[in-house]
C-alpha cells in the first residue's frame, strides 16, 4: 500500500491547480480518495467524526443491489432457454445473462460517470458519490436487449438534465435513474414497452405459442386467467418472469431491502408505506371489480401487485433515494403511500401502460418538496400557537 | 424567609433521540491541587463581546480586578482569576485580542467585594457584585448563548447540574463538598429572575445529596443518552423558548464561584476540570484557576504523538496549542491523536476499532466499548444527500435540516419559523458528528444566530 501511496503522492503536484495535468484534478481525487480515506483533519465544531461518509452510504446501497443484478442476469438466460425451448445447464443460463447485462451496466458507468467527472472539474468540486448507484439502478430497469447506444444516451440525459443542471447530487428534483428511464420510454417506446422486448430470443427460433409478454402485459389486455395459468405466484415472488433485468424476483430485492433496513440507509417509513399504498389501492380496485366487469385488472390481487412489475423495486431502491424523497419523516410517510396508490391506479386505471410505479415515483418526485412545506408548516404553526399561549399566561 | 420551601414538582423527562459517545481516557475520580504558574483570559471565549483593554503589559493585577471590559456593556467586566503580573497581550490577525496573558506573583492579593448574605440584599446590588467582579460573565443568556444583559427580567434560570458529553467530568465528584457555597450561590441567583431557577439532574442514584439538596429550586430529571445534559435540551422540555423569550443558563462550578463572592467576599476562579482523552496518560481531575496555561498542567502527562489539545470536550470545544489556555466556561480538557493520516479503502473496511452511528459499521453491536477518536474528518465534504439522519440524535420539536437550509440561504424569517431562538451550536454538535456529508454545522449554526442577533439589534 506504501508504494500505491507514493505514485499518488508523486502524481498529485501535478494535478494541483497550476499543474501540467490541472484538468483532471477531480478525476485524480476522485481515484484517491476512492483508494485512500483523505488524512483531512476537522478543523471547526466537533472535533472527531464518524466513521460514515457517502463512499460508504452509497456502497451499501450498490451491495444492497447485488441479488437483484445476479438474479437479474440469470433470469435473462432463463427467459432465453425457456422461449427458444432449449434446455441448459445453469451455468449457460447465467452466462447468457451475464453477457447480455454486463455491457449495459459498463455502458451506464462509463457514460455517467464521465458527465460526472467532467462536471465536477468544472465546478472545482469533489466527485459525488452519488452515480455509484444510479448507474447500477439504470442496468436493472432496463430490458436485456436494449440497445447500448440508448442506455448511454439515456444516462447521459438523465445525469446532465436530471442532475448536474440543478447542481448536482443531492440538487436533483428527479431520480436520475427512473429519469434515464422514463426518456427511453417516451422517446423509444418500441425498445421500452410492448411484448417483444422483455425476453431476450437472441439467433434462436421461439416455441410455438410463445407470448413474451409480461404478467401485466397480459393483466392490462384481461388475459387474468391467462396470466395465472401461466406462471404461478411463487414464480412472480421468485422472478421466474420476463421483465426488466432487476425488477422481476422480490425475493432477490427484499435481500437487498434487508441489508438497507439492518444499516438504517433505506428509509423504512418509506418502502412500508408505499407498500401499504399500493395494498390499499389494490383492494380498493378488488371492490370494485364487480362493477367494471371490462377491466379485469380489477380482479388482479393487492398481493400479486406487490411483486409484478417494477413495484417491489421501486419501493426498495427508487422511492427511497433519499435527495428525492420527501425529507421529514412525517413526509415520508405521506409521500410512500402516495406512490403506493399511484403506481397501482395508473396501472389499473390507465388504458395505455401496464406498469405505473416508474410514472408514480417521479410524480411523487415531483410533489415531494410540497409535501414537506405543508408538513413543516405544521411545526411551524405548532410554535406560532406555543407562544401565543405563553403571551395570554404572563 | 422563603428560602427553606422546596419545590416539589421534580418530574423525570425522557430523552429518545440522541448518543452517547463512549471514548478511552476517562478521568480517574481523584483530585491534584495544581499549582499554577500564569494563565490567560480570552476575549474570543466571550461571544459577541468587543473587549476593550483595561491593562497594560507589566501591570500587576490583583484577583478580581478588571482586565478588560465589552465596548458595548462597559458595565461588565472581566476580571483576573490570580494576584499576578500582565505578562502579556497577543493580537492576531487585524489587531483581534486573542490572549492576555499573567503571570502568577507571590502571594495572594485579592480585591475584597464584601461579604454578605444574598438575602439581606437586593437585586440591584447582587448584580453590581457580579459586575464588579468578574462573576458576571458567567451568567449567559438564551437565544444566542451570549452574556446575560443584566436589565432584563429572564423567565427561568436554568442550571444543568451534569454533562453527557463525551469524557464529560462528573459534576457529583466536582461539587462535593461545596453544597453550602453553591446554595449561597442559587440565593444570589433566585433574587435575579422573577421567574424560577431550574435545577437539572440526572435520573439515576446520585452519590452524593449535594445538588438534591438545594433549595429554592425546581429539581427536574433526565434521563437518556447525551445530549440529555445539555441545557438546551433541559429548557426545550420544560419550558421552551419562543420569540422574545429570554433564559439564563449556568454550570454548577459557576454557581459556586458566584456563591463564593458572596460568602467569601472575593472573585476566588479556582475550579475543578477534568483532564480527559486517550493522549493522557493519567487522566485525572485538577483544582486550577480559571484560564490556566495547560502547558505545565499537562506536563510528562501526554503521550507519543501528534495531538489535538481541546479546551472542552471532543464535540463542542475549542481547539488550543499544547501552550494554550482553558477556555472562560470550560470544565475539561481533553486531549486525543491528530488523525491526519491515509487509510487504504477505509471506507469499504469493517473497522472494528472506530466508532459509528450507522449501523452499516459494527459498533452498535458493542455499545459498551470504549472508543480511541482521531481528528479525521473519515471522508470528504459533500452535499447533503441523507435525510432523517439528524432527527435520530436531536431532541428538539425542530426540523434540523429544514433549519440548516435556512441559515445557508440566509433566510432569517425562516430561521425564526423554524426555532433558531431555542438553539445554539452545542445543540447541533452530535448532527455534526453523525453527519454523512461532513457539513459544519456548528459553524452555521453559529452564523444563523449571529445574523438574526444583528437584525434584532
Amino acid at each position: 500500500m506504501k508504494a500505491l501511496r507514493k505514485i499518488l503522492d508523486n502524481i498529485k503536484p501535478h494535478v494541483q491547480p497550476g499543474g501540467k495535468f490541472a484538468k483532471f484534478h477531480s478525476t485524480f481525487d476522485a481515484f484517491e480518495t476512492f483508494l485512500f480515506v483523505p488524512n483531512t483533519v476537522t478543523h471547526k465544531g466537533s472535533h472527531i467524526r464518524d466513521a460514515i461518509d457517502l463512499k460508504r452510504t452509497m456502497s451499501v446501497v450498490v451491495m444492497a443491489l447485488i441479488p437483484a443484478l445476479l438474479f437479474g442476469m440469470y433470469n435473462v438466460g432463463y427467459q432465453h432457454f425457456l422461449a427458444i425451448g432449449e434446455q441448459a445447464t445453469f451455468w449457460q443460463t447465467f452466462f447468457f445473462g451475464f453477457w447480455k447485462v454486463l455491457p449495459i451496466v459498463v455502458v451506464s458507468y462509463v457514460s455517467g460517470l464521465g458527465v460526472e467527472f467532467i462536471f465536477a472539474q468544472i465546478r472545482h468540486h469533489e466527485v459525488n458519490e452519488g452515480f455509484l448507484v444510479s448507474g447500477m439502478l439504470i442496468p436493472l430497469v432496463m430490458p436485456a436487449d436494449v440497445p447500448l447506444w440508448m442506455v448511454a444516451v439515456a444516462t447521459i440525459f438523465a445525469v446532465i438534465i436530471g442532475k448536474e443542471v440543478f447542481g448536482g447530487t443531492g440538487m436533483n428534483i428527479l431520480n436520475p435513474a427512473l429519469l434515464a428511464r422514463a426518456f427511453l420510454f417516451f422517446a423509444y417506446p418500441q425498445s421500452m414497452s410492448g411484448d417483444k422486448v422483455w425476453v431476450s430470443i437472441g439467433q434462436g427460433h421461439v416455441v410455438d405459442g410463445f407470448s413474451g409478454a409480461t404478467p401485466l402485459g397480459e393483466a392490462l389486455v384481461g388475459n387474468i386467467a391467462g396470466m395465472h395459468e401461466k406462471w404461478s405466484f411463487m414464480d412472480m415472488f421468485l422472478g421466474f418472469i420476463p421483465g426488466s433485468v432487476g425488477e422481476t424476483s422480490t425475493l432477490a430485492i427484499l435481500l437487498g431491502a434487508l441489508l438497507l433496513l439492518a444499516t438504517g440507509i433505506g428509509s423504512w417509513r418509506i418502502m412500508l408505506s408505499v407498500v401499504l399504498g399500493g395494498l390499499t389501492m389494490g383492494y380498493i380496485f378488488n371492490a370494485f371489480a364487480g362493477v367494471f366487469p371490462q377491466n379485469a385488472y380489477l380482479q388482479l390481487s393487492p398481493f400479486e401487485h406487490l411483486v409484478l412489475g417494477g413495484f417491489a423495486f421501486g419501493a426498495i431502491f427508487m422511492a427511497t433515494d433519499p435527495v428525492t424523497a420527501a425529507q421529514t419523516n412525517r413526509g415520508k410517510w405521506i409521500y410512500g403511500f402516495l406512490i403506493g396508490v399511484m403506481a397501482i391506479l395508473i396501472r389499473v386505471a390507465n388504458p395505455a401502460y401496464p406498469e405505473g410505479m416508474m410514472l408514480a415515483i417521479l410524480l411523487l418526485n415531483v410533489f415531494a418538496p410540497l409535501i414537506d412545506h405543508y408538513v413543516v408548516e405544521g411545526n411551524i404553526s405548532r410554535r406560532e400557537k406555543r407562544a401565543r399561549l405563553a403571551g395570554n399566561n404572563q | 424567609m422563603h428560602a427553606n420551601i422546596l419545590i416539589s414538582m421534580s418530574k423525570v423527562y425522557k430523552i429518545k433521540q440522541g448518543l452517547d459517545i463512549r471514548l478511552v481516557g476517562e478521568a480517574e475520580r481523584t483530585l491534584t491541587d495544581f499549582q499554577a504558574a500564569s494563565i490567560a483570559l480570552k476575549p474570543t471565549d466571550f461571544i459577541g463581546v468587543f473587549p476593550k483593554l483595561l491593562v497594560q503589559e507589566g501591570d500587576v493585577v490583583k484577583a478580581g480586578d478588571p482586565v478588560f471590559c465589552d465596548k458595548a456593556h462597559p458595565e461588565v467586566l472581566f476580571t483576573s482569576p490570580i494576584h499576578g503580573k500582565v505578562t502579556e497581550i497577543v493580537r492576531g490577525p487585524k489587531r483581534i485580542l486573542l490572549e492576555i496573558r499573567i503571570e502568577l506573583q507571590g502571594g495572594d492579593a485579592w480585591v475584597d467585594f464584601g461579604k454578605a448574605k444574598p438575602s439581606d440584599l437586593s437585586r440591584e446590588e447582587i448584580v453590581q457584585r457580579m459586575l464588579q467582579s468578574g462573576v458576571w460573565p458567567m451568567v449567559r443568556q438564551r437565544p444566542y448563548s451570549v452574556i446575560a444583559n443584566p436589565a432584563d427580567d429572564p423567565k427561568g434560570i436554568f442550571i444543568s447540574g451534569f454533562d453527557t458529553a463525551p469524557l464529560a467530568p462528573d459534576y457529583d465528584f466536582i461539587v462535593h463538598g461545596q453544597g453550602e457555597t453553591f446554595q449561597t450561590g442559587v440565593d444570589a441567583l433566585r433574587k435575579l429572575t422573577s421567574g424560577k431557577v431550574y435545577l437539572n439532574l440526572p435520573d439515576n442514584t446520585v452519590n452524593s445529596k449535594v445538588l438534591t439538596n438545594t433549595r429554592g429550586v425546581e429539581v427536574n430529571h433526565f434521563a437518556g443518552p447525551h445530549p440529555a445534559g445539555n441545557v438546551g435540551t433541559q429548557i426545550a422540555r420544560i419550558s421552551p423558548i419562543n420569540k422574545g423569550d429570554v433564559v439564563w443558563y449556568l454550570r454548577p462550578q459557576e454557581v459556586i464561584t458566584i456563591g463564593r463572592l458572596f460568602a467569601e467576599g472575593r472573585y476566588n476562579a479556582s475550579r475543578i476540570i477534568a483532564v480527559a482523552g486517550s493522549q493522557i496518560h493519567k487522566p485525572r481531575y485538577y483544582r486550577v484557576p480559571a484560564g490556566v496555561g495547560i502547558k505545565k498542567l499537562l506536563a510528562g502527562n501526554v503521550n507519543e504523538g501528534e495531538t489535538r489539545f481541546i479546551s472542552g470536550n471532543v464535540l463542542t470545544g475549542t481547539r488550543i496549542e499544547p501552550n494554550g489556555y482553558l477556555g472562560f466556561y470550560d470544565s475539561q480538557i481533553t486531549a486525543i491523536p491528530e488523525g491526519n493520516y491515509h487509510e487504504f479503502l477505509g471506507w469499504s473496511m469493517p473497522r472494528f476499532h472506530k466508532h459509528s452511528f450507522s449501523k452499516s459499521y459494527f459498533s452498535w453491536l458493542t455499545p459498551k466499548k470504549r472508543y480511541v477518536a482521531d481528528t479525521n474528518l473519515n471522508g470528504g465534504e459533500r452535499a447533503l444527500v441523507m435525510t432523517g439522519q439528524y432527527e435520530k440524535v436531536f431532541p428538539f420539536d425542530i426540523y434540523p435540516m429544514q433549519l440548516l437550509k435556512a441559515i445557508i440561504i440566509n433566510d432569517i424569517d425562516a430561521m425564526e419559523k423554524l426555532g433558531i431562538y431555542e438553539v445554539d451550536e452545542e445543540d447541533f454538535a452530535l448532527c455534526e458528528y453523525i453527519d454523512t456529508s461532513k457539513t459544519e454545522i456548528q459553524s452555521l449554526v453559529r452564523q444563523g444566530l449571529n445574523t438574526v442577533r444583528a437584525e434584532m439589534s
